[in-house]
């Protein structure tokens, strides 16, 4: 048989017949156009705001004619990398701040994942009692701004120097409690350990609970015992999620704002991210802008070294929700004294602190802890001059009840678009699988992942403070709070998308296609509602940590756009310590209620969310 | 009734070919099946004629309009082809009722919701599935999943269709049932059909016309007559028939001015009418060519009968002689014991001949 090899000829590329040919080709491959859109937006909402930065660390801002007043605004300079990094002010910009940061980080980071680990092992392997109840408590502080344990170590432990009220120590035993329990190091790391060890614990179950059946085959096989399959199957099968697990801890608490703020700033004990917020407010700019990118290159290097121990692709292990049947191990005798363990310590990180709070929002006066006289003024008063100001109580505080309405539709609507945003980019990256846009595509959307919140709020109040190209300037809008809450879910909502997506087999769209359905008719009737519920607890993971966020808005937060978190922060600077115990019991409600309800609506999805978080 | 016709159809992903090259034209109204091994490049034909992929090289035209053509710059989307297409997964909308994957695209185009009915009427009661219309895809049993396919296909009133492997997944019985379905649906809707399938039987019924593909190349086109009986080379030879083709490798002598091909204990004596290329050539003969006997007959061969599968209407019998083993496919239900010994000979109007070299066969055809 003759084989015609030869290729027919091909169109020469600029002929008007290629173009037009490229062109309906173009047209025929909705996923490219849609890959190159989303890559064009992304580029512009995270690269170029970081180049903008890294260009105004380097040039003359104007605010520098204070310091230099012969320099030519825009002009390059290396001034702000000096005053970090080598001026006199060096010592205190930097190196302290940066020491403590990285000491906290430490000490969070190994006593959270421990905890969480030993939670989840407990959890999932063991036969520790009330299984089902601890799991669904244990996670709660998960729905929690991570600052609601320090609003309750203020309100036990806060001590008289720094003038305003006593906590409930001072009031029940008479002694003022030392400075570094009251603030500081200590009760930074407390504070942020008993929270973030829910990350480690969802990481760890999540590894746990798929690890074992592949170690009980393996062992079967081989005739390792117990001990040798511990060290050379279960660890390593562990060590991307604790690896995960670390990395992800450490760098939100460098980027982490709410906790060093409530417990550092009284004494002026600065971390990196309390550093950039006080920079910024005394109008240094530059400097925020120094530190900020400090932040990132750190964080980036963790990634990195993460990436190279456990390898790039296992390193960011998503959960599977795989179910969690094994074999369980005795505790034997040990067994209700751990189960009161986790009991003591639910009762700890999750129920104390509301307690705290509610009692804080009942006493009259501030500083007075007694059973007598609780009012429910701070909750239902009407407007009382002798009172907090004549701060009147939530129900009638219009400033209150626009920050719950602020941040619920901030809430609502940063699910919705991020929902939507997540299922265009695994529509382009899914569909284009296999292709370099494909790649960056999901590249470009992972990279907030390694800008610390605080950092990410910097860089925005940098580009979007002024009016950028088209774009007005934003500063005190609501826009710019969406529009930093979708970037920095991205990473996770993409992958949700993505995730969605696979789901959807290609003939599906295909069938539609060749019945002459065009492409927005087929996202409308097919792609989206067949992915709606596998968005759905992703966009619930969005709204709650939306809700709870302050550490990546409260640079961007004015009176004209004041969400909850920013509400609180604001009542306890100005120490009406009832208002900012009622507002945050408030939200931790708001968030509750919207979680059941969701979950009731989509039939259990909601804690199942978490899970895969 | 429109045709199709695919002019130097080439397509490779990643340098590596799936279709090397193809000419094909389906006749207006035919049903044409596209047979060969997995891998081999089905697929990707059709999905090029749907428009879902878009070939390297060549022109496909659908009726006298052109979709697609590399050296004009043509290239017509998916959703302007007004193609009918079945895939193997049938891919139904699992998130909508039977109707409403039924209607949707009739919905899109805007049609009167008076005709969007009767279409729909009319299409569940040619698969049956009347009372089914409400129900979802997942509340289906497997073939009534196809069916929904099908009449999803009908709705649309296409000229033209195209079903990739459409009944692999369905149990034999269920396969035999709906290959008459789909004859017959062909027959009614008059639609120009390229039907995919890496199923010789379903082909063999089915076809007007296959082509049997190989490696991103077209083996042979022809009538089912045609490829059963006249492969035109020993790749077509072998792949097609179950029990599989006898095949025998000999040398070739010429003795008082008649060719002998000398196979073993075979004295082949070839027909007049086949040139012999080469010093050895290949032979074939279909199992249900080689007569059996259990008496001695004369100039017929001796064997032992190595072993004995009946399969209902048919028994699959193997035989071997001191030199060559050889099938045979039997009508009835034979029950003969192994080790016996059997008399065989072949029919030699239906051996074929083929050149081991280019694989070619040498008898043409006619
Ligand atoms: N999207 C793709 N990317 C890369 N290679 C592909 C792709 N689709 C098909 N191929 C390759 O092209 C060749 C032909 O594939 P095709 O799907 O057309 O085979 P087929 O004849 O339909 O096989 P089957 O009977 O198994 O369905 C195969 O080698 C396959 O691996
Ligand atoms: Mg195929």
């Amino acid at each position: 048989m003759a084989l015609p090899q030869t290729d027919r000829p091909r169109l020469p590329v600029f002929s008007a017949r290629n173009i037009s040919y490229q062109f309906y080709r173009l047209r025929n491959r909705p996923e490219l156009i849609l890959g190159v859109l989303c890559l064009a937006v992304l580029g512009l909402l995270v690269l170029v705001p970081l180049f903008e930065i890294i260009h105004d660390s380097l040039t003359y801002q104007s605010y520098d004619k204070a310091y230099r007043p012969d320099a030519e605004v825009g002009g390059f300079t290396l001034f702000h990398l000096e005053r970090v990094f080598t001026g006199p002010l060096s010592y205190a910009l930097l190196i302290k701040p940066l020491l403590n940061s990285i000491g906290i980080g430490f000490f969070v980071t190994a006593i959270g994942v421990s905890v969480g680990a030993g939670l989840a092992w407990l959890l999932v392997r063991t036969n520790i009692h009330f299984k089902g109840t601890f799991g669904a408590l244990i996670v709660i502080p998960y729905m929690m701004p991570s600052w609601v344990l320090a609003l309750a170590w203020l309100s036990l432990f806060k001590n008289d120097r720094i003038g305003g009220t006593e906590g409930m120590f001072t009031s029940l035993f008479g002694v003022q409690p030392p400075d570094w329990v009251s603030y500081g190091f200590l009760p930074i790391v407390i504070c942020l350990a008993l929270h973030y060890y829910v990350y480690g614990y969802l990481l760890m179950s999540g590894a746990l609970a798929t690890v074992d059946s592949e170690l009980e085959e393996a062992g079967a096989i081989c005739g390792m015992n117990r001990r040798q399959r511990l060290w050379r199957i279960t660890v390593p099968l562990l060590m991307p999620a604790l690896g995960s697990a670390i990395v992800l801890t450490f760098i939100r608490i460098l980027g982490t704002f709410g906790t060093p703020a409530l417990l550092g700033l009284p004494v002026r004990f600065f971390t990196f991210s309390t550093q950039i917020y006080a920079s910024l407010n005394a109008r240094n700019s530059g400097d925020a802008y120094v530190l900020a990118l400090v932040l990132i290159v750190m964080a980036i290097t963790f990634i990195w070294i993460n990436s190279r121990i456990i390898g790039i692709r296992k390193s960011f292990v998503t959960l599977t929700g795989k179910g969690f049947r094994q074999n369980e191990i005795g505790l034997g005798m040990w067994r209700w004294p751990a189960t009161i363990g986790v009991s003591i310590f639910v009762v700890i990180t999750v129920f104390m602190p509301m307690l705290i709070l509610l009692w804080e929002s009942l006493i009259i006066t501030p500083g007075e802890y007694t059973f007598e006289g609780l009012t429910a003024h701070f909750w239902f008063g009407e407007s009382d001059p002798d009172i907090a100001y004549g701060e009147p109580g939530i129900i009638h505080s219009p400033g209150i009840l626009t920050a719950l309405w602020n941040s619920i539709k901030l809430g609502v609507s940063a699910a919705v678009v991020n929902g939507f945003v997540g299922l265009m980019i695994g529509y382009a990256a899914v569909r284009g699988r296999g292709s370099l846009l494909s790649k960056w595509l999901e590249g470009v959307a992972f990279a907030p992942y390694i800008f610390p919140s605080i950092a990410l709020g910097a860089i925005y109040i940098g580009m979007f403070s002024t009016p950028f190209g088209p774009i007005p300037a934003l500063y005190g809008t609501f826009a710019i709070l969406l529009l930093i809450t979708v970037v920095k879910n991205l990473p996770f909502t993409s992958r949700t998308g993505i995730a969605a997506m696979l789901q959807i087999d290609k003939s599906l769209e295909e069938t539609a296609r060749v019945q002459g359905i065009g492409w927005f008719r087929r996202m409308v009737q097919i792609i989206i509602p067949m992915s709606t519920s596998g968005l759905i607890s992703g966009m619930l993971l969005t709204f709650i940590t939306t809700m709870r966020e302050l550490s990546l808005i409260i640079l961007l937060l004015s009176p004209t756009n004041m969400v909850l978190t920013g509400l609180i922060f604001n009542y306890n600077e100005q120490d009406m310590t009832q208002h900012s115990g009622a507002v945050t019991l408030l939200l931790v409600m708001v968030i509750i209620g919207m979680n059941l309800v969701v979950r009731v609506l989509s039939g259990g999805k909601g804690l199942s969310g978490l899970k895969s978080g | 009734m429109q045709k199709i016709v695919l002019n130097g159809i080439q397509k490779s992903y990643a340098k590596e070919p799936a279709v090397r090259h193809l000419d094909l034209i389906v006749e207006p109204g035919s049903f044409l099946t596209i047979l060969g091994p997995s891998g081999c490049g089905k697929t990707t034909t059709l999905r090029s004629i749907a428009g879902l992929e878009e070939p390297d090289a060549g022109d496909i035209q659908l009726g006298d309009r052109t979709v697609f053509s590399r050296s004009q710059g043509i290239i017509v989307p998916p959703e302007q082809r007004n193609l009918g297409l079945i895939f193997q997964s049938y891919a139904l909308w699992p998130h909508m009722t039977v109707e409403r994957n039924i209607t949707l695209a009739l919905k899109e185009q805007k049609l009167s919701s008076g005709e969007v009915e009767s279409r729909l009427q009319s299409a569940l009661e040619m698969v049956q599935l009347t009372p089914y219309r409400n129900r979802y895809p997942s509340e289906l049993s497997g073939g009534q999943q196809q069916r929904v396919a099908v009449a999803r296909l009908i709705a649309l009133r296409s000229q033209f269709l195209l079903m990739d492997e459409p009944l692999s997944n369905l149990d034999a019985k269920l396969r035999t049932e709906m290959r008459t379905e789909l004859k017959r649906l062909h027959r009614e809707l008059e639609a120009t059909t390229v039907y995919v399938t890496h199923d010789q039987i379903e082909a063999l019924t089915l076809s007007d016309i296959i082509v049997v593909m190989n490696g991103g190349l077209v083996m042979q086109q022809g009538t089912p007559y045609d490829i059963y009986h006249h492969p035109g080379n020993l790749f077509v030879a072998e792949f097609i028939g179950d029990p599989p083709i006898n095949k025998f490798t000999g040398s070739f002598i010429r003795e008082d001015g008649v060719g002998i091909l000398q196979c073993g204990d075979h004295r082949l004596t070839l027909p007049c009418h086949v040139i012999p290329t080469r010093e050895t050539l290949v032979a074939t003969i279909r199992p249900e060519n080689i007569m059996i006997s259990e008496q001695e007959k004369d100039g017929w061969l001796k064997t032992t009968l190595d072993s004995v599968q009946p399969t209902g209407a048919s028994t699959i019998l193997q035989v071997k002689s001191e030199k060559s083993v050889m099938t045979l496919l039997q009508p009835g239900f034979m029950r003969m014991a192994v080790g016996d010994s059997v008399w065989v000979q072949m029919d030699m109007t239906k051996v074929n001949y083929f050149d081991p070299e280019t694989e070619q066969n040498l008898i043409s055809e006619g």
